[in-house]
Parts: C-alpha cells; structure tokens; sequence
C-alpha cells in the first residue's frame, strides 16, 4: 500500500512518474471517472482552505467523492478519542485519507493505523509532500531541472516548505542558493546533508547580490511572531520585498513562486510580470493532486 | 594480605550470581544505574566502581549487580552510553556468558521524543521509534535528530 508521507520517502524516480502524471492531466488527458466510486476521507484537524479544496477538486474531477470531518469541534475527538482509533474507523469508510494534524509525526502514525492508503496534508511543523511536488512541477513547466540556479528568500529556519523543497531539488542538478534574515537561516544541519548529497550551497545576506543569478525565486513568508517587535519585524520585511525595481535586469526565464498567501513579501505590481508564477503554482494544485491520487488509488 | 588485594577486593569483590558490566565508559556508571532502573530504594546488592585504570579503554567505570540477568532491551540501552561495555552474567561465581553489546538499528520505546510536538509524546496507542543513523538517533515520526546527550533522553 503507497502511503504520501514524507517527501524523503521519494526517489527521483518516483517523482518525476507523479510529475509525468500531473503533466499528462494537465494537458487534459485523463480518464474523468478513473476514480469513480472511490471515496476519498478529508480529515483535517487544522483549518486549511487551499489544500482542502484542492483536493476536493482533484478527487471530483476524477469521478470520486469526498467524505470529511466539518468541524472537530463537533466530532468524536473533543471526547477524547484517539489518532490512531479515527482512522482506524474511518479506514473503514474511505478508500483513501487525506490528513492534516497539528502534531508532527501524525501522518506516519496514521500509515501504520489505517488499512488504506494515507496522504499527508501537513503535519505541523512537519512535511507537507503535495505542496513540494506542485513546487516542482511549477519550476518543471517552465524549465528543465537540469543546471538550475534555485533562490530561497525567507524564513528558512521554520519554513517546512523550504526544508522539503530544497531536499527534492537535492535530487535534480540544482545549485541552491539561501538568503535568510539572520536568525532565520537554513539551520546548519540541513546545509550539511544537502552538502553530503552533493548539491551546491550558497549563503547570501541580501537578495540584491544574488537576484540576478537566478532561474528560480522561492518567496517564503517571513512570520511577524519571529520578531521581539513589529519595527525590528517591518525592517527586516521591507528588506527582502519583491518590488519591480529589484527585478530589473534577471534573466529572462527567471520565475517567481510563493506558497501563498503572500502579505508583504511580495509587491502586487509584480503580478504584472512575466516573472510571476505564483497563481499558477496554486492552479497546479488540482492536477499535481489528482496524480497523487491516482498513483494511492488505482 | 597486600594493601592492593585489600583495595581489590572492596572495589570489586566477585559476585556468585548476577551480571557484570565491564569497560563502561568513564564517567558513565550513575547513568547505566539509572537505565536499570536502579535507585537507593531497589533491594539489589550493586558494586560501583569508577575512573578504573583499564589497559584497553584507558579509564574506564565497572558495574555489579547480584542476583539478576540483564534483559535484551536492558542491554541496547546501556549500548547507547557505554557502546564498548561488555557483559558477564555469573552463574556460581563462574562467567556463564560475556558479550559486547551493539546498538539496534531501530530503538523502541528506548528514547523520548525531545520535539513537545511530536505525536509519539501524546496519548496515542504507540512507542517512541528512533533510527540508528551515521549523524544521530532520529525519530521515525516527526524527524527529530538527537546527537549529544543521549543518556537524557533514554526512557
């Protein structure tokens, strides 16, 4: 039984079949009732928009249906039931689980629990696979990932979307260059073990020195709670915003991504640009995850 | 009597029944102890000794404990404070068997989680899972590498 769990559970392989997949939907071919009579269980125990709905989306326009948990508040969980009992149960109901849970570790408990295949939806501070595989398949639309020069602006410390998206891109040939607000770098470890798979690192201090070296601008949201005060907060923000100025002279296939939602980061007269990629990262939600389906599920 | 068969045999006097833990590392004894469980209310007859001069370690801590065997999972616990210990279970005052102890690949419910967000410190129906790796433990669930202080963290 295939389990989504971690994006380290994947090979290059394995991902560029999904990706090849997602593709193929993308280009509209794709068997519409593929999942019909499938039953997909949403059980989110963190509030979620996107994610949800485009999982929603997925599982509906491959023929399927939803079945979910409206509020926890209302479930068997304020009294007092397990992780591991809910899905045991809801195992029962659903050919395939979608999970997300503030614990981290939780999507891994639930694998060993349930008795159909589970997919992680985030897991706290933890992984969060779907979304590093629509990453990829965004910068994949756009250009090869062969000889790619990757930027990863923002919190790189907390952010688990960097920490996942920077391990994937260790699988391509990639040079991965960071700029983080100090106190807010990619912790050491990690610098480490993207090093010993052979990836080229490179630590920058400011987004000027290095934005004209790019193909690839990942924008993470640099969270206001990090900061002892909102000043030292809107100085260091205002440092690393997006702005049409500073995209003056790039390379002309460089291309920006954000998980969104964006605040600050991101100046909305870039929009505009060709460079912008962000709403189309989230538009490829639907088929990234309709792949991700199809491969648990038929 | 010489003074230093005197001092012999305070230190280590031989046990008839029981387990001798040998070449522990330096400085670890009390630690060892507190694996097995062992405090001043435990009936058990211990002998320590520590910062022994030991020809093959250099400096090394020696634990005795009589009329008890130590369990597997006992063993893997101490392998991961004392990985060059080894282990004499006595049987009328002869050595019954002697082993050097190994880590497992994979310790359960051996550690606990540091991460208070980790889904293995909650109430739910499973064991703390820990991978033996080159760069440290690392929690099967949420990831967490544990490198330095390990003696901490072992339950």
């Amino acid at each position: 039984m295939d389990h989504i769990i971690s994006i380290r559970d994947f090979s290059r392989e394995r991902l560029d079949h999904i990706l090849d997949t997602a593709q193929r939907i993308g280009d509209n071919q794709y068997d519409a009732r593929a999942l019909s009579g499938k039953i997909l269980g949403l059980l989110f125990f963190e509030p979620s928009t996107r994610t949800r709905m485009s999982f929603e989306t997925a599982m509906a326009r491959l023929g399927g249906a939803c079945i979910s948990i409206d509020c926890v508040e209302a479930s068997s969980i304020v009294k007092g039931e397990t992780l591991a009992d809910t899905i045991r149960v809801i195992s029962g109901y659903a050919d395939a689980i979608v999970l997300r849970h503030p614990k981290e570790g939780a999507a891994r408990l639930a694998s060993e629990f349930a008795t159909v295949p589970v997919i992680n939806a985030g897991d706290g501070a933890g992984q969060h696979p779907s979304q590093t595989m629509l990453d990829l398949f965004t910068i994949r639309q756009s250009m090869p990932l062969e000889q790619v020069d990757v930027g990863l602006l923002g919190d790189l410390r907390y952010g688990r979307t960097a920490h996942s998206l920077a391990y994937a891109l260790s699988l391509y040939d990639v040079n991965l260059h960071t700029i983080a607000p100090k106190g807010l770098e990619l912790p050491p470890n990690v610098v480490q073990e993207l090093r010993s798979r052979k990836m080229k690192v490179r630590e920058h201090s400011s987004i000027e020195e290095v934005i004209r070296d790019l193909d690839v601008l990942y924008v993470t949201r640099i969270q206001r709670e990090r900061f002892p005060d909102t000043a030292s907060y809107y100085g260091v923000a205002s440092s690393y915003r997006i702005t049409p100025e500073l995209l003056e002279g790039v390379r002309e296939r460089l291309i920006i991504l954000h998980p969104l939602p964006r605040v600050d980061e991101i100046d909305p007269r870039v929009d505009a640009l060709p460079y912008a990629r962000y709403f189309e990262q989230a538009r490829n939600a639907v088929p990234v995850r309709m792949a991700l389906l199809l491969e648990v599920m038929k | 009597m010489s003074e230093n068969s005197h001092q012999k045999g305070l230190i280590i006097r031989p046990i008839t029944n029981g387990t001798v833990i040998d070449h522990i590392t330096a400085g670890e004894a009390l630690n060892v102890l507190k694996i097995l469980g062992i405090t001043g209310t435990t009936t058990e007859s211990i002998s320590v000794a520590t910062n022994v001069t030991s020809p093959r370690i250099g400096r090394k801590d020696i634990v005795k404990i009589e009329n008890r065997e130590l369990r597997q999972d006992e063993v893997d616990r101490i392998a991961l404070i004392a990985p060059q210990a080894t282990i004499n279970i006595i049987r009328e005052c002869a050595v019954h068997n002697k082993k050097g102890v190994t880590i497992p690949p994979l310790l359960k419910g051996v550690i606990r989680c540091p991460n208070p967000g980790c889904i293995s410190n909650t109430k739910e129906p499973i064991i703390s899972s820990f991978e033996v790796t080159r760069k440290g433990l690392q929690c099967t669930y949420c990831d967490w590498l544990i490198t330095k202080d390990i003696a901490n963290h072992i339950i």
